[in-house]
């Protein structure tokens, strides 16, 4: 069942709209139209259906209208065309009232530059939907509470948003937009002012959370990788037009347009991993010529793993020792790591591929060091995790 | 050539007492009202012990900004004592406090429509420039015209003057709240005014008291201007010293506008500043 359904849905900044729908529907580009009527064409006979619980996300580059479209979904912007159907109703046609009326209990809405009050506490903000639905203080303030916990912000109720990082006031906004427990979240470039790292914790509990909650998102972002990651269906939009729809593998795997393709491409340029990227760098392992093959067998057994790399006091790699190899030394008495330890293995450098890597490791059953130029050992890469990268920057 | 004339002085001699007399009535009882208001303030500053008054008004700086500047009040005012100028103060700060009342009262209300309607706004701009330019002794002929000599009337043109920069900042103030909080409220189904009432008027606060602190200080500025039309007060001292050259007397009455100045203007500031923090 469609709970969000568009259906060719214009919008024109200026003067004379309706003229210059005319031009697009006769086919002249938004440049055109801009010099004969100077209107800008913000978005261009869009269509396309959510489906109650998706995940859907609309993609494109600055400009493309991805925010112009999501503002028309609760009215933000009036669209100039076209119909929106939210649970089969046309909000275009709504009055001041009906508009409000869905906008307190059907749609919510996170914002890119996160726009929580700053005069009110994280807890009136969090409650802040449900005091303009004219909720009792005392059953706001529990729900409020609630979405608070849900997005990990228990403890901070009385604080001001000054207090807060910017990660954490993000997650003021969320809990203010799920505290009204409205089925549809339009999130506007929701993550795209957080750094990069508190932005894949933000994108992993939405997920988490999407999971329990099952709502309806409409996700707007500029980042293929982020569309990815939250998509069940993705829609790509260049200059106000929609210029494909489907699921992630869908998308990467046969982009419609050069638009998209070079979008994808750009994507895998930007995955070139290296070794120091993906590499584990806090590895156990042994020193020679301190440690026996007793040791060597202790610290395998606690860390669960069956090789283990030789390092010599400078932290400089010698090579590797087998579990088996390490046992029948235990067994013939010997106190050294001289005879047991293999030299000849694959090693790879900070920067070398994720592709390269692959092929180091093929045939050896090894986990793969990482050195620097001086034989310094950095950590460790082990197949597995080779193989999941380059499966998804193949993907 | 060219040879014409626009009568613009007549007509609106014309005009003025058209309206005047068809006024007079409502601006009678009017006129009553506001006088009764502003002799009973300056009553009020004037009944008890002069001591007692400095030391309230000490207390109020204390407790409304910082007690270095309540030490100031308090030594200001015993100057002003000192310098036998206590009563001209007390009916300045009547007048100017007064005015500045009716300004807010008036010009808050505008500035909030006109942050709400452009039309309204593009109205009224004009209008608050033909205010703040026009030279502030002109207001002076209406204001008497309208209510005759005496405070009324340096009321009404101290109301006048200082209206705009209210007005202005509360506009502007409104209108600077980023787009997205009101975004943000209008997502969640809150209506103009209920908009206006939990995030823009909340969020324009410091930028309307910075009108505040400018209308106090243009309503102080005017009541010495309106000494012209009877406002009394120090502005009154002032009139007369340069009336005969008196600047002795000048400087004395210059000296309590000054401190009187120096007092509202810190401490509308500090109140702002604590305003500010409280976020």
């Amino acid at each position: 069942m469609s709970i969000i359904k568009i259906e060719n849905l214009y919008k024109v900044f200026g003067k004379e709209p309706k003229a210059a729908i005319e031009l697009v529907e006769q086919g002249y580009t938004k440049e055109e139209i801009m010099e004969k009527t100077g209107n800008t064409v913000g978005i261009n006979n869009v269509s396309f259906e959510v489906k109650a619980g998706e995940s859907f996300v609309v993609m494109g580059l600055s400009g493309s209208g991805k925010s112009t479209l999501v503002r028309c979904l609760n009215r933000l912007i009036e669209p100039t065309s076209g119909s929106i159907y939210i649970n089969d109703k046309d909000i275009t046609k709504m009055d001041k009232h009906e508009l409000s009326d869905i906008r307190k209990k059907t749609i919510n809405m996170v914002f890119q530059n996160f726009a929580i009050f700053p005069h009110k506490t994280v807890l009136e903000n969090a409650s802040y939907g449900l005091k303009v639905r004219g909720i009792a203080k005392e059953e706001r303030e529990q729900k409020g509470r609630e979405a608070l916990e849900n997005v990990g912000l228990k403890g901070w109720e009385d604080s001001y948003p000054s207090n807060l990082s910017g990660g954490m006031q993000q997650r003021v906004g969320l809990a203010r937009a799920l505290a009204t427990d409205s089925e549809i979240l339009l999130m506007d470039e929701a993550f795209s002012a957080l750094d990069p790292l508190i932005r894949k914790d933000m994108q992993t509990e939405l997920l988490e959370l999407q999971d329990s909650l099952q709502k309806t998102i409409v996700f707007i972002t500029h980042d293929l990788d982020e569309a990815l990651r939250i998509g069940d269906r993705i829609a790509l939009m260049k200059e106000g037009e929609v210029v494909q729809i489907g699921t992630p593998e869908e998308i990467m795997m046969s982009p419609a347009t050069d638009y998209v393709k070079k979008f994808v491409e750009d994507v895998d340029r930007s995955r070139v991993l290296t070794a120091e990227m993906i590499m584990k760098k806090t590895a156990t392992v042994v020193r020679y010529p301190k440690d026996g093959p007793r040791v060597a067998l202790h610290r395998m057994n606690e860390s669960d793993i069956s090789s283990i790399f030789v390092l010599d006091k400078q932290s400089r790699l010698i090579g590797i020792v087998m579990a088996e190899d390490a046992l029948k030394a235990v067994e013939n008495n010997e106190t050294s790591l001289d005879s047991i330890i293999q030299k000849d293995i694959p090693k790879a450098l900070p920067d070398t591929p994720v592709k390269e890597m692959f092929a180091l490791l093929t045939g050896k059953n090894l986990p793969l060091a990482v050195v620097n130029e001086h034989d310094k050992f950095l950590g460790i890469v082990v197949r597995g995790t080779v193989m999941a990268k380059l499966a998804e920057g193949e993907g | 050539m060219f040879d014409f004339y626009i009568p613009l002085e007549d007509w609106i001699n014309a005009g003025f007492e058209k309206i005047s007399s068809a006024l007079s009535p409502f601006l009678r009882s009017s006129s009553e009202i506001l006088e009764t208001l502003i002799n009973a303030f300056e009553d009020l500053l004037l009944w008890p012990p002069e001591i007692v008054i400095m030391v309230l008004v000490s207390l109020l700086v204390w407790w409304a900004s910082s007690y270095r500047l309540a030490i100031f009040a308090f030594v200001g005012l015993l100057l002003t004592f000192g310098i036998d100028i206590w009563d001209a103060t007390m009916a300045t700060i009547a007048l100017a406090l007064s005015g500045t009342a009716v300004s807010l009262i008036i010009g808050i209300p505008l500035g909030i429509i006109a942050s709400q309607s452009n039309v309204f706004e593009r109205i009224l701009r004009p209008i608050l420039d033909f205010m703040q330019t026009i030279p502030s002794f002109v207001y002076l002929i209406p204001a008497v015209m309208f209510f005759g000599m005496g405070k009324v009337a340096a009321l009404v043109a101290t109301m006048i003057f200082a209206m705009p920069p209210a007005v202005r900042l509360t506009t502007l103030g409104i209108r600077e709240v980023s787009g997205e909080m009101v975004e943000a409220a209008k997502a969640f189904g809150s209506g103009r005014w209920q908009t206006l009432k939990d995030v823009q008027l909340p969020l324009a606060l410091p930028t309307i008291m910075a009108g505040v602190n400018q209308c106090i200080m243009m309503a102080l500025a005017m009541t010495v201007i309106a000494s012209m039309i009877g406002a009394g007060g120090l502005g009154n001292i002032v009139l007369r010293s340069m009336q005969s050259i008196n600047i002795g007397l000048g400087v004395v009455g210059g000296l309590g506008i000054v401190v009187l100045a120096i007092l509202l203007d810190r401490m509308t500031e500090s109140i702002s500043n604590k305003m500010n923090k409280n976020k």
